[in-house]
């Protein structure tokens, strides 16, 4: 067993800590190609790159995927932006949540399930 | 600058991604509810706690340990290609109510199920969310044993506000963990409403 926060160098933080949401969405930059060749990233940083390239995944779902803690993947995913090898696309921010024509999509959504 | 499609064709989705809770005290069913509606097993993450659980918890005899694992079990439902919903149990303990502030930033709205037998188990969810102002709707969880009470007797018995909706479910039906999700963004959708008057009246 790996101690988690090792993975992160004792980091429980990062510069961009603008607290990822568990539903912030991480998506693999279209021009990263082999993230395996940058010798700086550790196995776990590969993998988020992989696991979202095809399809982007909630900062929750990589941390249920990597059996990682929330804040290692925060920490992780904090690196990966700033090596510009993902970016995060932020949830509806609650002032939008009272956008009706969303809120209609989600409830069409949900009856048509 | 100019963005650049991906190389390897389409570039992929980036969803719209929305969050509804389902709080409720322990064994009320709030992890059934979620995969009963959830196209993925709920999966569970875990925040690792250090420092923040020190105060309170009781560490004698193990004094080593100075971390707590708090579980998140979560599931979601891709409403269309670009919108996803999440669907979140809350962690069971109140002392974690930090992380409720975590879950509940940005929700568009929470689920406190109810078990009639144990109805003061939900009265901290309640008191939560409406202390901050998070629409919620009451899901009675009716469990094949315990009595059944019509809604209006429950709404009497938690002291609701009026508008706060209460719907009978059974958290281990599609169906049925549909339309109380379909209830509390209804109510969201009115609340909004009812904010938007209070602001500009």
């Amino acid at each position: 067993m790996v101690r988690p926060y090792a993975m992160t160098r004792g980091r429980t933080n990062h510069a961009i800590q603008h607290r990822l949401d568990l539903i912030a969405v991480v998506v693999t930059e279209p021009h990263v190609d082999d993230p395996e060749e940058d010798h700086s990233l550790s196995p776990e940083h590969v993998r988020i790159v992989e696991l979202c390239r095809e399809d982007p995944q909630s900062v929750a779902e990589l941390a249920a995927d990597l059996d990682l803690p929330v804040g290692v993947v925060r920490v992780l995913v904090g690196d990966l932006v700033d090596e510009e090898l993902v970016h995060v696309t932020r949830p509806v921010p609650p002032a939008e949540l009272v956008d009706e024509s969303i809120l209609r999509d989600v409830i069409n959504g949900l009856r048509a399930l | 600058m100019i963005l650049g499609r991906s190389e390897r064709g389409k570039p992929p989705v980036e969803p719209v991604t929305l969050k509804i809770l389902v709080a409720g005290g322990f064994g009320v069913g709030k992890t059934t509810c979620v995969g009963a509606v959830s196209e993925i097993k709920p999966l569970r993450t875990e925040e690792v706690l250090t420092e923040a659980g020190r105060p309170v918890d009781d560490t004698s005899g193990v004094e080593h340990k100075t971390t707590t694992t708090v579980a998140m079990d979560f599931g979601r439902i891709t409403l269309r290609e670009d919108l996803v919903l999440y669907l979140f149990g809350t962690p069971g303990q109140d002392r974690f109510w930090f992380l409720w502030d975590e879950l509940a930033s940005g929700a568009l709205g929470a689920v406190v199920l109810a078990d009639t037998r144990r109805l003061e188990d939900c009265f901290a969810a309640i008191d939560y969310f409406e202390r901050r102002s998070i629409p919620f709707v009451i899901g009675v969880n009716c469990f094949d044993e315990a009595a059944q009470y019509p809604a209006e007797t429950v709404r009497q018995a938690l002291d609701l506000d009026p508008d706060v909706p209460v719907v009978l479910c059974d958290a281990r039906r599609r169906d049925s963990v549909k339309d109380v999700l379909v209830s509390v963004v209804r109510h969201a959708m009115t609340h909004a409403t009812e904010h938007r008057r209070s602001v500009t009246t």
